[in-house]
C-alpha cells in the first residue's frame, strides 16, 4: 500500500482548513458540539467542536480507550450523550433513536461484524433496503402489494453482492462467511440502505492483507460516489492511504485534525500513542527482560556485599 | 397387551384435541421465540387470558359465545401490551421473567375467593360453551376412518380446532415469507444490526408479541370450549414448557414444526400411558417398580428423556436444519 494509491477528490475541499482540533470546513455534513458522555467518573467522550466534511474520507484515530466507539455509539443513537448537540446535514440529530438516525442517512457498522448469521447472504442484503411496503405488519400479507418492490431490492443487492465478490455466496448463510468475507456483507449491506454518510468502526479489523487492500479499494469507490465516509481505523498504513482528512482522538477528547502528514508529525499524536507521560504496557519479552536485569542487578549487589 | 388398542389410542392423540391446542400454542411460541427471539415463558398466560376473557364475557354479562371470543382476543392483546411496552426496550431474560409471572398471577387472581362471583375462584367456571355447539350444522352419528372415530360433537370440535391451526399455520406463512418476517428474524439474529439497518426493533418485536399471543388465546379458547368449562389449575406454568417441548420436537423457526411436533408430543404421551397401563396389567412391571396411579408421572419423566435425546442426537428438532444449529450465536 503506497500513498496515492487511490486518486483524491479533484479540487481540495481543505485548502483554507486550519489543521487544529474543531477547525470550521467548508462543506460540513455533520457538526458536532460540546458531546460528552460519562461512565460513572470516566469521561469517555468530551468533543467540543468538530465537523466531518461532506464527499471525503474522514478516519478517527486514537490509541485504545481514546472513546472513538463510543462517540460512534452516541452519533448513531446506540448510546446517549450526557449533554451536547449534533447535526446531519443542518438538522438536529441528537435525541434521535438508532433507527432514525440510519433512516436520516447515517448509517454504522460494528468493530464486531454482525452479520445475521442464520439468514442467507441475499436476505441480509434484502434486509437493508429501506421503505418496504411489506414490512407493515398488515401489507406483509398481501405479496402482490410488495411482489415489485421486493425484486427492485433483490436486483440493487445482487448488483451490489456482485460489486463486492459475494455474489457465489448468494445463498449460503451469512453464518458461514468468513470474517474477511463478513465485513464485506456488512459494507454492501448497509450501502442498501442508501446512506449519505457512512460509518466504518474498524473495517478491516482482523481482516488479511489482501483483504484489506480490497476492502479500502471499496470505501475509496464510496467516496469516489459521492458518499462521506467516516472510518475508526488503527492501521496508520491504511489511513495514510485512503483517508482526506485525519481526526485523533485521546482520552475522549479531539486533540489533533489535519491531512495524515502533519498528524504523524504533531507531538500531541505522538504523545498520546507512545505515551511520553505513560507507562507503555510492558510485553512478555520485556518484562522477562526487565526481571531479569533487576535480579542480575540483586545478584551484583549482594556479590558486592560479600565483597567488602 | 394389545398392541391394536395401543396404536389406536396413540394415533387419535396424535390428532386430538390437546394436540390442537398445544399445536396452537406452539405456533404461537415460534413466532415468539422461533422467529424473533422472543423468549416469552408464559404463553399459557395468554392461554389463561383468552379463556376467561371468554368465559367471564358469556357467565357474566350474557353475551354470546363469539363475542366472548373477541374480547378473549382483545384481552390477550392487552396483555401482549402490558407485558411488552415495559420489558421489550430491556434486554431479553427480562421478557422471560415477567411472563412467567404475570402468567401465574393472572391464574392465581382468577383462583382467589374474593372474585367468585365473576370468576369462579378455585372451581372455575362452566356453562358457557352452549353457543358453541348450537350452531354445530354436523348431526350426531359416526364420522370417520380406520382408528379415527367421532360423534357429531366430537366432530365438530376436531373440524374447528384443525380449522384454526391451519389458519394460524397460514398466518405464520404469509407474515414469515414477507419482507416484515425478515426483519423479525433479523432482530432473532442480532437486534443491534437491524436497528443500524433503519428497523424499528421494538415496534416489530411488541407487533410479534401480540401475533404469537393471539393465537395462543385461540389454543385457550378451544381448550375451555371442548371442557365446556375452565379451571383456574389448567393453567400452571406447565403448560408453557410442555409447548415448548412440541416448538423444541417438530424444530422452531418451522412453519410446520410446532404442529408436527405437538401431535408426537400428544401421540407419545398417550402410547406410554397405554403401554404401560397395559405392561402392568398383564404383569410385566411388578406394583413394587410401578402402581397404575404412577403412570400419569412416569410417562413425562419418559417424554423428558425423549427431548434429552433428541437435544443430543437432533438439536434442530423433525424439520429444523442442521446448519442453523451449527450457526447458532456463541
Amino acid at each position: 500500500m503506497t500513498p496515492g494509491t487511490f486518486t483524491k477528490v479533484a479540487f481540495d475541499p481543505f485548502e483554507s482548513v486550519p489543521e487544529e482540533p474543531g477547525a470550521a470546513k467548508s462543506d460540513p455534513i455533520m457538526t458536532i458540539d460540546v458531546v460528552t458522555r460519562r461512565f460513572g467518573g470516566l469521561l469517555a467522550v468530551s468533543v467540543d467542536h468538530l465537523e466531518i466534511q461532506r464527499g471525503v474520507i474522514t478516519a478517527l484515530i486514537g490509541p485504545n480507550g481514546a472513546g472513538k466507539t463510543t462517540l460512534f455509539n452516541v452519533l448513531t443513537g446506540f448510546d446517549q450523550a450526557n449533554s451536547g448537540t449534533w447535526t446531519f446535514e443542518d438538522q438536529y440529530l441528537n435525541g434521535e433513536v438508532s433507527h432514525a438516525v440510519a433512516r436520516r442517512g447515517v448509517v454504522r457498522t460494528f468493530q464486531l461484524t454482525k452479520a445475521l448469521a442464520r439468514m442467507s447472504v441475499i436476505d441480509n442484503m434484502k434486509l437493508g433496503a429501506t421503505k418496504q411496503v411489506g414490512e407493515n405488519f398488515f401489507r406483509s400479507f398481501m405479496r402482490p402489494v410488495w411482489r415489485d418492490q421486493e425484486r427492485q431490492i433483490e436486483t440493487r443487492a445482487d448488483e451490489l453482492l456482485e460489486r463486492f465478490n459475494l455474489a457465489r455466496m448468494r445463498d449460503t448463510f451469512a453464518g458461514e462467511l468468513s470474517g474477511g468475507q463478513r465485513k464485506l456483507l456488512e459494507m454492501a449491506r448497509a450501502l442498501m440502505v442508501q446512506p449519505k454518510l457512512i460509518m466504518l468502526d474498524e473495517p478491516m479489523a482482523g481482516v488479511n492483507p489482501a483483504l484489506a487492500e480490497t476492502i479500502i479499494g471499496h470505501v475509496a469507490e464510496l467516496r469516489d460516489e459521492g458518499l462521506t465516509v467516516l472510518f475508526v481505523e488503527h492501521d496508520m498504513d491504511v489511513v495514510r492511504t485512503i483517508s482526506d482528512w485525519v481526526v485523533v482522538m485521546s482520552e475522549g477528547q479531539i486533540i489533533a485534525e489535519g491531512r495524515h502528514a502533519s498528524i504523524v508529525a504533531n507531538p500531541l499524536v505522538i504523545d498520546a500513542y507512545l505515551g511520553a507521560h505513560h507507562v507503555t504496557p510492558l510485553d512478555r519479552k520485556e518484562q522477562e527482560r526487565q526481571l531479569a536485569e533487576a535480579e542480575a542487578a540483586i545478584v551484583s549487589e549482594e556479590a558486592g556485599h560479600e565483597s567488602e | 397387551m394389545d398392541w391394536g388398542q395401543i396404536i389406536t389410542q396413540t394415533l387419535q392423540s396424535a390428532v386430538g384435541r390437546e394436540a390442537v391446542v398445544w399445536a396452537l400454542l406452539a405456533i404461537g411460541l415460534n413466532v415468539h421465540f422461533g422467529y424473533t427471539g422472543l423468549l416469552n415463558f408464559g404463553q399459557v398466560g395468554f392461554m389463561a387470558v383468552g379463556a376467561y376473557g371468554m368465559a367471564i364475557s358469556v357467565t357474566e354479562f350474557g353475551w354470546s359465545v363469539w363475542v366472548g371470543i373477541l374480547v378473549g382476543l382483545g384481552g390477550a392483546a392487552l396483555l401482549a401490551l402490558l407485558l411488552g411496552i415495559p420489558t421489550l426496550r430491556l434486554r431479553a431474560d427480562y421478557l422471560a421473567i415477567v411472563t412467567i409471572a404475570a402468567a401465574e398471577i393472572f391464574r392465581r387472581v382468577m383462583a382467589v375467593p374474593n372474585f367468585k362471583e365473576v370468576t369462579g375462584g378455585a372451581d372455575g367456571l362452566s356453562a358457557f360453551a352452549g353457543g358453541f355447539y348450537d350452531v354445530n350444522p354436523i348431526p350426531d352419528g359416526n364420522y370417520g376412518f380406520g382408528p379415527w372415530r367421532y360423534d357429531g360433537r366430537e366432530a365438530w370440535q376436531l373440524l374447528v380446532g384443525w380449522g384454526v391451526v391451519l389458519l394460524a399455520v397460514l398466518v405464520t406463512y404469509l407474515l414469515m415469507r414477507s419482507p416484515w418476517g425478515r426483519v423479525v428474524r433479523a432482530i432473532r439474529e442480532d437486534e443491534d444490526a437491524a436497528r443500524s439497518l433503519g428497523k424499528n426493533v421494538y415496534g416489530y418485536k411488541l407487533q410479534s408479541l401480540l401475533v404469537g399471543g393471539l393465537i395462543g388465546a385461540l389454543g385457550g379458547m378451544m381448550f375451555a370450549l371442548w371442557q365446556s368449562a375452565l379451571n383456574p389449575g389448567a393453567y400452571a406454568p406447565g403448560a408453557t414448557f410442555l409447548a415448548y417441548t412440541a416448538l423444541i420436537l417438530g424444530g422452531a423457526a418451522r412453519i410446520w414444526g410446532p404442529v408436527v411436533g405437538s401431535a408426537i408430543l400428544w401421540g407419545v404421551l398417550r402410547f406410554a400411558d397405554v403401554a404401560l397401563r397395559q405392561a402392568i396389567d398383564a404383569g410385566y412391571v411388578s406394583d413394587s417398580v410401578m402402581t397404575p396411579s404412577q403412570v400419569g408421572s412416569v410417562r413425562f419423566i419418559l417424554m423428558g428423556a425423549l427431548l434429552a435425546l433428541l437435544v443430543i442426537f437432533r438439536p434442530q428438532g423433525i424439520f429444523g436444519d442442521p446448519r442453523e444449529i451449527a450457526l447458532e450465536p456463541r
